[in-house]
């Protein structure tokens, strides 16, 4: 009964997204769309999927982990060399950015997962910055001045990837596994008593988040024409953590609304880049002040839908 | 020889270190807070130093005062306004508006007065260079040191034999009981921000004195550093905070003498990611578990 | 009877300071068995080192003959040992339904991969464990609730919710941090006919720290009395009440 309605909703929205992603695939095709709207659509797509992989990490699993940019460097920085130094394809180079990045959670997360709070946090920030100046000091990827990055990200590449991401994070989340990462989030202490193993969750769920930062990594790096270890600073890793936190911790719908509000307003703004800081950091204070669960708390956008049904299931009962 | 005078350097920039970091723990240790906004107050500082003797032409000391003076009174602002609504909060939410807050004073500086970095006048304090075995101190680091260490006693004179500083003991052991005791923990919490303020303004003076050149976006990399040399002392711990800062510091002069110029300040995060890992307590730190 | 628990010499110091130091207990299958003492005396610190929380310092603890020894908390859980809480530490924002199928978690054959892509494993597993679960919660007459989060519940329920899911775990042996806590006398009644009956239901041993004496004396077989960290007194209920080490450990030295 409750499957059924999932599947129904779940197939629904399969649907609606593989229409949408048909309509905007002939208009972008057919140059119909102002190539700044273009652009700004792709920058939702890689922001979206960089929120929804980080809220898998700090919204279910409530591992505070701010370095999440450096992920994003890994993933942006191996696929470049795939395509740029290895003359690969670029579905490889895809790929090879996403494990290298999930390779880096998994070298990171070890040792720093087992430390709480704020000292998770610092060891991440921390992380996020060696990363970046490693980047920095290695010539083979230009050093300061970057690399250059053939575009290869097309629609279907971006919507593909979006799609996927944020099936594979609702399909891991509803199920016991996902259970089993938000028992850490909510008491670690009675999950490690209740059988779990808490350790190989955090570390799962880290990697899993940092290699879809590391598949946005490489739609970015080739969409973008250029990438340089700048891009992937503390102040990109912040713009991620804006994302799931003004959404609302727990809420993967909030994030994901969260990066398309806030990636619009950013490209509005792009003009002034003190201005758009000094707004969202206002925004982000106010926000924690006043309404700290952000947009949707922990509520999905899903059970907007629910409310007439759940009051028959409860009555059914 | 060069290494002297690396070890040298080394320690005129861990006294800054120290100076900011003592703020970190301080506040680390009454309120469990990581203030990140602590190193843009050391880039105010910086500032205000600079307005003191370009604009009001005064010489270093004054300048340096007015400017401790204008630290303390910003970072009690800060935390009337962002940090003490949040104090039952989560830590999460309250290290999220740290950030903000901290942003928030970079991109007004820079929104206000534009990016353009400026620059301390060189020679401000007349001083003769020693000539130690025919190692060459500058004068300046002299000063730096001096200066750095006379503040570092006042500190402690401070936290040890006024009142204020056994309220301030008291209420990073247990707030609860401190204010059962009849202490004014908000009042105690604010001094503590404004004292941190106060001497991260100083480092923000000092630091234009040494090096000249100040910008908005200055106070991050210190700032962070800082932060790495409080938690490598034990934070919460402040003579923690003082060796860490000019441990760091140090470490961090040796690693450029050997050629890894480039890579000085990943030197810090190294620190810092190996000090959470093998002793997270810090270098003077005692392990608080958590009650289970 | 048969042992299940032997615990010989256990202690642990933290620094300087011996939290809990030489404690022999022993504890045979079926038995309800209480652990009391002052404030402060170690109790819950003990739980800690059976369920792996603390290592132990010195001594060891073996279950059905097995050394626990340093073993992760999750896999003395999967070894047979289940708690509860001092202060109730349920899944909040999780629903009473969820918070029970956590416990089920150590037994899903599903695995990741197969959760991901939604393959037949994944569908079958969910389904097993939430019938489990639906039929473990009409046995503590929380199926009315299924669906509400952990942190709406009244305290009692609370209280509960968080035995059945520590039950949901299947246990060789509970361990129960002051069950009673805030509970009034009509409710704790009900949780001393609640403690019979799971223990009956499930083939339980049962290990209770409780501060509330009526139910103490009450439902358990025998008693073990710790203070300062260390055993002063064991025995059956009688002898505990009129044990003068017990009572100056409660009330303080005689004045002669």
């Amino acid at each position: 009964m409750k499957i059924l309605g999932q599947a129904k909703f779940f197939w629904t929205s399969v649907v609606l997204a593989v229409v949408f992603a048909v309509i905007m695939q002939f208009l972008i095709a057919g140059g119909s769309i102002n190539q700044f709207y273009v652009n700004t659509l792709f920058f939702i797509g890689i922001n979206i999927i960089l929120a929804v992989s980080l809220h898998l990490i700090i919204g279910i699993t409530g591992q505070f982990s701010i370095g999440h940019a450096g992920f994003l460097a890994v993933g942006a920085y191996a696929s470049a060399i795939m395509t740029m130094k290895l003359s690969m394809p670029f579905p490889v180079a895809l790929i090879v950015g996403g494990i290298a990045a999930a390779v880096a959670g998994l070298i990171i997360g070890i040792p720093t997962l087992r430390l709480r709070g704020d000292y998770l946090a610092i060891a991440t920030l921390g992380f996020g910055e060696i990363v970046r100046i490693v980047f920095l000091n290695i010539d083979y990827v230009g050093g300061a001045s970057g690399m250059t990055v053939s575009h290869l990200t097309t629609w279907p590449w971006l919507i593909g990837c979006v799609l996927l991401t944020i099936i594979v994070i609702v399909n891991f989340t509803n199920s016991t596994h996902g259970r089993a990462c938000i028992s850490i989030r909510e008491n670690e202490i009675a999950a490690d008593a209740m059988g779990i193993n808490t350790t190989y969750y955090k570390v799962a769920a880290f990697a899993l988040g940092a290699f879809f930062a590391g598949i946005a990594g490489a739609l970015y790096a080739h969409n973008f024409y250029i990438i340089q270890p700048t891009n992937f600073g503390f102040l990109k890793s912040f713009d991620i953590l804006i994302f799931v936190v003004l959404g609302g911790l727990g809420s993967m719908s909030g994030a994901v609304i969260a990066a398309i509000l806030l990636t619009i307003i950013s490209t509005y703004l792009q003009s002034y880049p003190e201005l758009r800081m000094v707004i969202y950091s206002l925004v982000l204070i106010i926000m924690m002040l006043y309404r700290p669960q952000g947009l949707m708390g922990t509520k999905e956008i899903t059970s907007f839908f629910k409310v007439g049904k759940s009051a028959k299931g409860r009555n059914a009962a | 020889m060069e290494l002297i005078q690396q070890l040298v350097n080394g320690i005129s920039l861990g006294s800054i270190y120290a100076l900011i970091a003592l703020g970190y723990t301080m506040v680390y240790g009454i309120v469990k807070l990581i203030n990140f906004a602590h190193g843009d107050v050391f880039m105010v500082g910086a500032f205000i130093g600079f307005y003191s003797i370009t604009i009001l032409h005064l010489g270093f000391f004054p300048s340096l005062l007015i400017s401790m003076a204008v630290c303390a009174l910003f970072g009690v602002i800060i935390e009337r306004i962002a940090y003490k609504p949040l104090r039952n909060a989560t830590r999460i939410a309250a290290l999220i508006t740290a950030i903000g807050v901290s942003l928030f004073i970079e991109y007004g500086t820079i929104y206000l007065r534009g990016a353009q970095p400026e620059a301390y006048p060189s020679n401000l304090v007349p001083l003769k260079d020693l000539d130690v075995f025919g190692v060459k101190i500058s004068g300046q680091s002299i000063l730096i040191l001096g200066t750095s260490i006379v503040l570092m006693i006042l500190l402690q004179f401070i936290v040890h034999k006024t009142k204020i500083g056994k309220a301030m003991r008291a209420v990073s052991h247990d707030m609860d009981a401190a204010r059962l005791m009849g202490i004014n923990v908000n009042n105690t919490i604010s001094a503590t921000f404004a004292i941190g303020s106060a001497l991260a303004g100083a480092a923000g003076v000092i630091f234009g004195m040494y090096y000249t050149k100040i910008e908005p976006l200055m106070g991050i990399i210190p700032g962070l550093k800082a932060f790495v040399a409080a938690v490598l002392g034990g934070i919460g711990i402040i003579p923690g905070a003082m060796t860490g800062g000019l441990l760091l510091g140090v470490i961090e002069a040796l690693v450029s003498a050997a050629g890894y110029s480039l890579w000085r300040d990943g030197v810090a995060f190294v620190v810092l990611i190996l000090i959470l890992i093998f002793r997270p307590a810090g270098l003077f730190g005692k392990n608080i578990r958590e009650k289970v | 009877m048969t042992q299940l628990l032997k615990v010989e010499n256990a202690g642990i110091r933290f620094g300087g300071l011996k939290a809990v130091s030489d404690v022999n207990l022993e504890l045979k299958k079926g038995e309800l068995v209480g652990l009391i003492g002052p404030n402060g005396a170690g109790k819950t610190t003990f739980f800690n080192l059976l369920t792996g929380v603390y290592v132990p310092t010195e001594g060891s603890i073996s279950l059905d003959g097995e050394k626990l020894n340093g073993l992760a908390p999750f896999k003395i859980t999967k070894k047979g040992i289940s708690r509860t809480f001092q202060n109730i530490r349920l899944f909040s924002e999780l629903s009473v339904l969820d918070n029970v199928k956590v416990a089920y978690h150590a037994l899903a054959k599903h695995s990741i991969l197969s959760s991901i892509f939604r393959l037949p494993a994944h569908f079958s597993g969910e389904k097993e464990m939430e019938e489990k679960a639906i039929e473990f919660l009409k046995i503590f007459k929380l199926d009315n609730v299924l669906h509400e989060k952990a942190k709406n519940l009244p305290y009692g329920q609370q209280r509960r919710l968080e035995i059945a899911r520590a039950l949901a775990a299947n246990p060789k042996l509970l361990l129960l941090d002051e069950p009673a806590a805030g509970m009034n006398p009509q409710e704790t009644e009900e949780l001393m006919n609640l403690i019979a009956l799971i223990r009956e239901k499930f083939n339980l041993t049962i290990l209770l720290i409780e501060h509330d004496m009526l139910l103490v004396m009450g439902v358990c077989e025998r008693i073990y009395v710790l203070d300062h960290g260390q055993l002063i007194a064991e025995g059956t209920p009688e002898q505990i009440r009129s044990n003068p080490k017990v009572i100056e450990a409660y009330l303080g030295e005689e004045v002669s």
